[in-house]
């Protein structure tokens, strides 16, 4: 009798050890890759706390000042043009990408010998680092051995300048975004395009439906979800575009192309100003969240919506 | 749907003309990089290829030091990414646990934080930890680009696995670590190969942290720009050191199509 009760009690706790086990394993296979990380959030946190302080890379010290960084940084018309320059490269980038993206997906949306191959060639260019465009555009548009230059001589429009004018520079930083990037979207939609159902297609046609309504009624509520995932990425991305613009101007001519990543390096790299540079990233990184979460919600929505709940 | 043939022509001569705007850089690049220095003056299509320029930067120069860098880092990232990655994702997929989610998105959302946001703080920690400039300093920040990639889309193909192959192997006896070593990991490996190569891709093209944290070892990427600002800029070494340095990337590009769309959405989007 007692004998048997020990080993039920043996039993008992030898299962309550496995489901503690299971319990934590969860958190145990998860902590290298949350440690490997926490190196990375604690700088961040760091960061938050040292925009509230003086400090550069000139000396190691420094004091608490309160909110004196972010008051100066919102009185800075510089830090207001740095948003201005942000907003439109994001927007226009993202922008051009979407609609051509979609407009060269539609094309690509047929079984032939020529988009089979032409799909692979198109998706060539987002492999390419950013900072490697901007050198090939560079190449094409140098005005000494540039092909492209040429081409524009030939047409009578041998004065344009590029990244070296202050009219043309952010058309040049946009177009080499656009080259790199909307292969990305053509990507997405491509992807959704061929997901499509034909039984609506087939239904809507013999109502005698013409293909502009098919396109607005049919394709494009059933394709959001990738045009929004898209979107996302493209917007994240390009409102913290640092390495192209670097690259062709390093911001200039002047400060037009001085967005809030390239105002933050110069703050912090170039002036060793890190508390003037930190705020400048955290307004930066608080938008893209705020951004990222409306989008992310709108997506959800967006895929129930498709799916026809 | 059939369509009428001028409606056919005018789809393929858009497409033409987008694939000529796409194409054509990536081509001139090349064709520079196989010219002589006078003939780059000339921007022509009928030259003499030589592979000077190739030799030359192979040989003679720094760039081939800062490329067999980028290979180091990019390499020595995923690897470390795939360690930590690969059973994080599994217990993201099948494991049931308080705060999942959260994890799972804090996990992403590295990948949207501003990298100065990240670099700034980082550089003063690098610096009193002596990071600078080291492999292993760029590995673990670079963790911030291949591991949320790895860890989402794995994520998504380790829930793609029917569940009754684990629960099958469970009742046989198998212990979670048998399953995951016998069952699942050959049945990902297609996935891991794509996501793997895929985060290799967003490593090798990474810039803006090697240029800020990577002190003297410098990336390919980051060597490049000072081929362009040297005064005395020799554009046919340059369209060679561009080819050579995109040349990894999209040669890993044809072998992860299949999966392509799932890599770059982080495996919103199941392609």
């Amino acid at each position: 009798m007692t004998t048997r009760m020990t080993s039920e009690a043996l039993l008992r706790e030898q299962h309550m050890r496995q489901r503690r086990a299971d319990r934590f394993r969860p958190y145990l296979i998860l902590a290298p890759a949350f440690l490997l990380t926490i190196g990375i959030l604690i700088p961040f946190f760091f960061a938050v706390y040292l925009s509230f302080t003086d400090i550069s890379l000139r000396s190691p010290n420094y004091d608490l000042v309160g909110v004196t960084n972010y008051v100066q940084m919102f009185t800075n018309p510089d830090f207001w043009h740095a948003v201005s320059v942000t907003l439109r490269y994001a927007l226009w980038t993202t922008g051009i990408e979407l609609v051509l993206g979609l407009g060269v997906a539609l094309l690509l949306n047929e079984d032939s010998r020529f988009t089979t191959v032409m799909r692979l060639l198109l998706t060539f260019p987002l492999m390419v680092a950013p900072v490697i465009a901007t050198l090939i555009w560079q190449l094409m548009t140098s005005p000494s051995v540039g092909i492209v230059a040429n081409w524009l001589r030939a047409l009578g429009l041998g004065d344009f300048q590029w990244g070296a004018a202050t009219g043309s520079a952010m058309f040049s930083v946009v177009i080499i975004d656009v080259w790199v990037y909307t292969p990305f979207v053509i990507i997405l939609v491509l992807a959704g395009l061929r997901s499509l159902p034909a039984d609506p297609y087939e239904a809507a046609s013999i109502d005698g439906a013409r293909p502009i309504t098919m396109f607005l009624r049919l394709t494009l509520p059933m394709i959001m979800p990738f045009l929004l995932i898209a979107l996302i990425f493209r917007l994240m991305l390009s409102l913290q575009e640092f390495g192209i613009i670097f690259a062709l101007t390093k911001g200039g001519p002047g400060d037009t192309l001085v967005g809030m990543s390239l105002y933050g390096y110069q703050q912090g790299f170039q002036f060793y100003d890190l508390a003037k540079s930190i705020p400048v990233m955290f307004i930066l990184y608080l938008v893209v969240y705020l951004a990222a979460n409306v989008l992310i919600n709108s997506w959800r929505r967006a895929q129930t919506h498709a799916a026809g709940e | 749907m059939r369509q009428s043939l001028p409606a056919l022509l005018t789809k393929r001569a858009l497409l033409l003309l987008y694939g000529f705007f796409a194409l054509f850089p990536l081509i001139w690049m090349v064709v520079m990089s196989l010219k002589s220095q006078e003939e780059v003056l000339t921007t022509g299509f009928i030259f003499k290829p030589t592979f000077e320029n190739y030799v030359t930067v192979a040989t003679g120069s720094d760039y081939s030091r800062a490329f067999v860098n980028n290979l180091i880092v990019s390499i020595g990232a995923v690897l470390l990414s795939l360690i930590v990655g690969i059973p994080a994702a599994y217990a993201l997929a099948r494991m049931r646990f308080k705060g999942k989610e959260n994890i799972a998105f804090t996990f992403l959302s590295f990948r949207f934080a501003p990298e100065l946001f990240v670099i700034l703080p980082l550089f003063i920690i690098y610096q009193r930890l002596g990071l600078i400039g080291t492999y292993y300093g760029l590995i673990w920040v670079y963790q911030l680009i291949t591991l949320p990639l790895i860890i989402w889309v794995l994520r998504g193909f380790f829930e793609d696995i029917p569940r009754e192959l684990d629960e099958a192997a469970q009742i046989d006896g198998c212990t979670w670590g048998q399953v995951f070593v016998r069952v699942m990991l050959p049945l990902v490996r297609p996935g891991l190969v794509s996501a793997g190569l895929m985060s290799f891709i967003f490593a090798w093209n990474a810039f803006t942290f090697p240029l800020l944290l990577g002190g003297d070892t410098q990336t390919s990427t980051v060597a490049i720009l000072a081929y362009i600002s040297s005064t005395t800029v020799n554009y046919g070494q340059v369209a060679t050191a561009a080819t050579i340095s995109i040349l990894p990337s999209v040669i890993l590009a044809l072998f992860v199509q299949k999966h392509l769309v799932r890599g770059l959405s982080f495996g919103a989007v199941k392609g």
